[in-house]
């Protein structure tokens, strides 16, 4: 029949069809549910992430409205801010109407583990430019006092304290008390103080230094225009930037952590979408026959394919229902517990409510149904080629999904031509390409692969396990339906293994390398208040116990107005010997007498600047541009943005700011590590330094390590239960196309185990297959994360680790695994009588 | 050679369907029998009985002087293996398997891979007709071409009973008598002992004697 039937028959027995198929769905309800929980866990991994972001930026947007309030443009430099000097100059400039200067500071407060935002502000000017900054209290000359704090809501409500009350704030290693004089109508999430800037620079060493100045422009004047027009007159490493460039930056911070959590759940859905064309296979097998006879009643090969996509496109509305209400509540959770950096530090003090994003609902909703449908348009195919007559004549034959060697070849070739690639915008782009094209070719080219490595099996004697070698050989189309989830959940699995345990053991011999001395101490818990002065620099040098002590300031510059700053780390350090201190990748050279002085730049600065060893560059320090030669390239696990370490002799004699932040202890022999620590403590207060081991520093990373990696544990465990899951599905399915087989070996002698045997050899050899192939691809994978995606993402090289022992011992209980799950399926699927499946007549 | 006495077969749960009911049958060794009978009257079952795939409710089954409701389901699938050969009447030749190794398969399942095993199979090939077809997959053979392999797989292993369901159901007129002459002389040649149930006047004509299933039981034709 060619011709199909009314539109308004069509419909109805499409419909019925459909809930058929559901409720034929409904009867595997394991394996229905965990396809709709694989598109439900992409949907809601991706739609956290958005929503995270969305907040993030959102909130972050709020933060800098109160903090640059009406600024048109803001003239920044590094941590360490420029000379005041700056500020009466802009004040003259014709198209500037109000500049308003400030000093902004993260206060350490002994005892706590967060530092405070502290504002130093011109009230006079600020009104004109950041109102919502101007503190509100009994005295409004208290704005104008040294020693008066003002409040945001949520930074009293953190630190306990109200108008009357008082915060001490870590000054060096002394204290300065400051009076909380009132409120400051800041943006209510916002953790903040605001103080008199002229009060902020005494009571914390920065007579003479500004952070900010905020600028508003006259009327007329383009701010484009400006901030370009004012760049060249600004002293080295400052520039004026409109607050927006800001917004973009700091979101710029997170966006290789959102980018590869958007690729785990398309990786997520990809996986779903695979179980879901397993099961549907199954679904669609078990009603081959129904089938048969609605294509020759006159339902069309299309009609067919769009009922069976559509029972797709319900477990996809399902899932991704699912997905987007978990993904909300994993975005609540996360911000709560985590922060809306998930952790990073980009944002710290803000605990604020998810906003909702609709596009991104809408964007990864649609993801979540289009996967379910495209994993179902696979089976659907298949079952609209089948030939209805002969179908109902001889029985159904198992689906034969089409195979496409040529595309499979052609997709790992393009996969593998992509590897060499650069990053597209800092985003590893072809990275991922290549991964998708080397597990999209290999799944294309499986059934070649299945037969070119099932040729190498010698013959086995065993007749049940001839019969499956010989089954499986003649075929590849099917084995690749079976294999399909496996591979792709092995392959992985396997490359995370890999890439976690490369991850790891680089960090841990990093840590070695970075932590060679026995005690290490830091001023406060880090933030811009608290140092150790030159005296007690050489007070702790000088402490019993003490062999050898080396100090590191650590700060940040400014090496692009609109990008993050790069840590400077000026400490001692052997130019001769560099490597005893850092863990240097590559080349590196010797520094000339009289020439410029050496830095060592870590490989985020060398991949985003571009600078190679022996390369003459110059860095704004102090509003000076400094010639420095690159004497090296250091591998720095700590620091993202990238990190430069000069020699702070250097840095002293240029800045002449020879305070410190940091101090690394070599003991001397015999001597007690405990009794050094409290005599530091003595020296320094317990509460205003940090004190560690490198043990202790060790564990905590690798601690933090194992917890941030942890949720890729739980994924690798879901995706080898997908895979086999898919594999149970596409096994089941095969197995229920050739009961007359089982039939007929029955009749012709076969023993109920010897043809249990066959299945569950069958089960072995596609277990095996599945593993070694997942395995190998795995691997390949593996190698493009650990030296494409890390080094473009994150700008950290590692060494490759294969945990051959742990992978080994997965791939048995796989193997082993998989043949129990094969084996069972095939139990199942023959429940039913086989001998009366070679004939249903009586 | 076979034996039914008493036997009673039913099926379903529910609704117990009596499909046979007191059957008897005698064939002799060396006897080409025939069975006919309407369709769902019990043919297939009949022949499923002799090859103790299926279990009387009530009744004695003897093969080749063995008491089939002694044996076990492991010494019903050896007396299976050594003794019966099948032919269907959709051939049910293994599609992954060449022809030589379908014709091999029974030979296979006795542990028999030897040089005597393959020229039985080559010899089953001859007598068939298919000797030049020996490596072609079943997709590439017509339908009286699969029952061929059918009947050389049905007797490589040297059978004493033979039982065909409907051998030429799916088949031409020409084709079909061209199988079941084929059937005919290779069971003769064999010397075993063959039941045949068909539809077919034609089929049954070639057999020494047909009998009738009806619900009465087998009554001559």
């Amino acid at each position: 029949m060619s011709q199909d039937v009314p539109a308004r028959a069509s419909h109805v027995g499409l419909a019925r069809a459909t809930l058929g198929g559901l409720r034929t769905a409904r009867g595997a309800a394991g394996r229905t549910l965990l396809a709709t929980g694989a598109i439900a866990l992409g949907v809601a991994l991706g739609f956290a992430v958005a929503l995270i972001n969305h907040t993030a930026v959102a909130e972050f947007a709020a933060g800098l409205a109160t903090l640059s309030g009406d600024a048109d443009l803001t003239v920044q430099g590094g941590r360490t801010g420029f000379a005041e000097a700056l500020y009466p100059t802009l004040s003259r400039d014709p198209a500037i109407a109000v500049a308003s200067p400030v000093l902004q500071l993260d206060a350490t407060l002994p005892g706590r583990d967060r530092t405070l935002p502290l504002v130093g502000l011109d009230v006079l000017r600020a009104a004109a430019v950041t109102p919502a900054l101007v503190g509100v209290g009994e005295d409004r000359f208290d704005t104008l006092r040294p020693d008066a704090v003002f409040l945001s809501a949520a930074a009293s409500a953190w630190l306990g304290v109200s108008r009357g009350g008082t915060i001490d704030v870590q000054s060096g290693l002394g204290l300065v008390t400051l009076r909380v004089a009132g409120s400051v109508p800041a943006d209510p999430g916002a953790v903040v103080g605001v103080m008199d800037i002229a009060g902020l620079q005494d009571a914390f060493d920065r007579v003479g230094r500004l952070t900010r100045i905020d600028l508003r422009l006259r009327p007329g004047f383009d701010v484009a225009a400006t901030s370009a027009r004012l760049a060249g007159t600004l002293p080295p490493g400052i520039a004026a930037v409109a607050p927006a460039a800001s917004l973009e930056s700091t979101a710029r911070l997170t966006r290789a952590y959102r980018v590869n959590l958007d690729v785990l759940a398309l990786v997520a859905l990809f996986t779903g979408a695979l179980l879901v064309y397993s099961t549907q296979s199954l679904a669609v097998q078990r009603r081959q026959a129904p089938f048969a006879l609605m294509r020759s009643l006159g339902l069309t090969r299309g009609s067919l394919v769009r009922m069976i996509v559509g029972e797709g496109a319900v477990l996809g509305i399902v899932g991704s229902g699912a997905g987007l209400l978990a993904g909300y509540a994993i975005a609540a959770v996360a911000t709560r517990w985590f922060g809306v950096d998930l952790g990073a530090g980009f944002f710290r003090g803000r605990v604020p409510g998810v906003v909702m994003d609709a596009p991104a609902a809408l964007l990864f909703g649609t993801a979540g149904i289009v996967a379910a449908m495209a994993g179902s348009y696979g089976p659907a195919r298949a079952a609209a080629a089948m030939a209805p007559a002969a179908a109902l004549k001889s029985g159904v034959p198992a689906l034969s999904p089409g195979t496409h060697p040529a595309l499979g070849i052609a997709a790992f070739a393009l996969g593998v031509a992509l590897i060499p690639l650069p990053p597209v915008r800092g985003l590893p782009l072809f990275g991922y390409a290549s991964i998708a094209l080397l597990l999209i070719g290999t799944l294309q080219g499986l059934p070649a692969l299945a037969t070119l490595l099932l040729g190498w099996v010698p013959a086995p004697r065993s007749p049940p396990a001839a019969l499956a070698l010989a089954q499986l050989r003649h075929t590849p189309a099917q084995v690749r339906l079976c294999l399909a989830a496996i591979v792709a959940a092995v392959s992985l699995m396997s490359a995370m293994t890999v890439m976690v345990a490369s991850f790891r053991g680089s960090l841990d011999t990093w840590l070695g390398q970075v932590l060679p001395a026995d005690l290490y101490v830091r001023a406060g818990g880090g933030g811009d208040t608290a140092f150790l002065a030159p005296d007690t620099r050489r007070a702790i040098a000088a402490l019993e116990g003490v062999e050898r002590a080396e100090f590191v300031r650590a700060t940040a510059l400014a090496l692009e107005p609109d990008a993050p700053r790069v840590a400077l780390l000026a400490r001692d350090i052997d130019p001769g010997a560099p490597e005893r201190r850092l863990p240097l990748v590559g080349a590196q050279v010797a520094a000339r007498t009289g020439g410029a002085p050496p830095a060592w730049i870590s490989e985020s600065v060398a991949d985003r600047r571009g600078w190679r060893t022996g390369q003459a560059i110059i860095l704004p320090i102090e509003e000076r541009m400094i010639p420095f030669t690159v004497a090296g390239i250091w591998r720095d696990y700590a620091r993202q943005q990238g990190a430069i370490v000069i020699e702070r002799t250097v840095y002293a004699a240029m800045t002449g700011d020879a305070r410190v932040t940091d101090a690394a202890l070599w003991l001397r022999a015999g001597a007690s590590r405990d009794h050094v620590r409290r005599a530091v403590e003595a020296l320094a207060g317990a509460d205003r330094v940090e004190l560690a081991t490198p043990g202790e520093l060790r564990e905590l990373s690798l601690r933090i390590f194992d917890r941030t990696f942890a949720v890729t544990y739980a994924l690798e465990a879901v995706a080898v239960l997908i895979g086999l899951s898919g594999l149970s599905s596409a096994f089941g399915a095969q197995v229920l196309a050739r009961r007359r087989e089982f039939g007929v070996l029955r009749h012709l002698g076969a023993t109920k185990r010897q043809i249990g045997a066959m299945l569950a050899v069958e089960g072995l050899a596609l277990a095996a297959l599945g593993v070694l192939v997942g395995m190998l691809l795995g691997f390949v994978i593996a190698l493009i994360l650990v030296h494409v995606v890390n080094r473009q993402s994150f700008h950290w090289s590692m060494d490759l680790i294969v945990p051959f022992g742990p992978l080994a011992a997965l791939a048995a209980a796989l193997v082993g695994l998989a043949t129990l799950t094969a084996w069972l399926a095939g139990r199942r699927a023959m429940t039913d009588d086989a001998v009366r499946a070679v004939k249903d007549d009586w | 050679m076979i034996e039914l006495a008493g036997v009673r077969k039913t099926f379903g749960r529910a609704s117990r369907a009596v499909v046979l009911d007191q059957l008897a049958l005698a064939v002799p060794a060396g006897e080409f029998l025939a069975v006919r009978g309407e369709s769902g009257i019990g043919k297939s079952t009949l022949l499923n009985l002799i090859a103790g795939l299926e279990r009387p409710d009530a009744g004695r089954v003897v093969v080749d002087g063995v008491s089939l409701s002694e044996l076990d389901d492991d010494a019903l699938t050896r007396l299976r293996r050594e003794r019966i050969g099948f032919v269907f009447q959709a051939f049910h030749v293994l599609p992954y398997l060449t022809v030589a190794q379908n014709v091999a398969l029974p030979l296979a399942l006795l542990g028999r891979r030897d040089a005597t095993a393959h020229e039985r199979v080559v010899s089953m090939l001859v007598a068939v007709g298919l000797r030049e077809r020996a490596a072609s997959l079943p997709r590439e053979l017509s339908g009286g071409e699969l029952q061929r392999v059918a009947i050389a797989r049905a007797l490589a292993h040297r059978p004493v009973i033979v039982l065909a369901d409907e051998p030429t159901g799916n088949l031409d007129p020409r084709s079909a008598a061209q199988v079941i002459d084929l059937l005919r002389n290779a069971v003769r040649e064999a010397g075993a002992t063959a039941v045949l149930v068909t539809h077919s006047p034609t089929a049954a004509a070639a057999a020494d004697r047909v009998l009738e299933l009806t619900e009465r039981g087998l009554v001559p034709a």
